[in-house]
């Protein structure tokens, strides 16, 4: 199993990818944690994802906040805040 | 509670009209409906704008509308309520989001109302893009946004430094 990442907007223009599979890493428990691991990445992903930026996070389709479990087969997105309306 | 995300534009009466019709009997108890239509504008933050583009994200949009109205009926006795978002590209004057809410009274229609896009300008997965003459750029989220929303006494902030959900 893995879990599905999407990102949205303007998040996703400047991460270049719109979506992607990875392994749940061993010791990531919740949305917060994948954030900081996707930061790590260095680089747009370090810039886009600094825990400055307001970025907004849902789990199975859901809005929450960092501290939300994922857990595996999760689909998870990272987006700016929302601007419909 | 139907809620549409679509490219189409859509027809106020006939939506209120489909509305109605599918109270069926009850239909006769509705005393008061409340309509707001969106519509894109020619400028924003100082700038000509010829084109909005709308992106959101499919499959949750839905289920983020169905909650912000399941939300509405558990604060107020209303009998029904319609969202229609179009997504896409849109130009100056263009219907962008309809909201019908049918009550027996004024009060509970227009509180409804009122309600569901406050909520919906925080909580529903939507992006909009403009083109504008020093080229494209993404509408950046306003804190007033935020102060209408929260307003309806629960978090429901935009940004997520804030603990909003």
């Amino acid at each position: 199993m893995a879990i599905k990442v999407l990102y949205f907007a303007g998040l996703r223009e400047a991460l270049g990818v719109s979506s992607e599979s990875m392994e749940l890493p061993v010791g990531i428990t919740t949305v917060g944690d994948l954030r900081t691991l996707l930061a790590a990445r260095g680089g747009k992903w370090a810039e886009q994802l600094a825990p400055t930026r307001n970025v907004r996070m849902a789990v199975i389709q859901l809005m929450v906040p960092a501290h939300a479990p994922v857990k595996d087969g999760d689909e998870v997105a990272f987006f700016p805040p929302v601007t419909g309306g | 509670m139907p809620v549409r995300v679509q490219t189409e534009d859509f027809d106020l009466s006939r939506e209120v009209a489909q509305l109605r019709a599918a109270q069926g009997p009850r239909a006769a108890q509705i005393g008061g409906i409340a309509t707001f239509i969106g519509t894109v504008r020619d400028i924003n933050d100082g700038s000509g704008v010829s084109s909005l583009t709308l992106e959101h994200y499919p499959g949750m949009t839905e289920k983020a509308l169905e909650n912000i109205v399941t939300q509405a009926h558990g604060r107020w006795d209303i009998f029904d309520a319609l969202v229609i978002h179009r997504v896409g590209i849109l130009h100056p004057q263009d219907q962008i989001v309809l909201v019908v809410t049918l009550g027996a009274h004024r009060g509970e229609a227009f509180a409804a109302c009122e309600f569901i896009m406050d909520y919906l300008k925080t909580q529903a997965p939507f992006w909009k893009k403009e083109a504008t003459p020093q080229g494209e750029r993404w509408v950046e989220a306003r804190a007033s946004d935020d102060t209408a929303a929260a307003k309806w006494g629960t978090a429901a902030s935009n940004d997520a430094n804030k603990g909003g959900k």
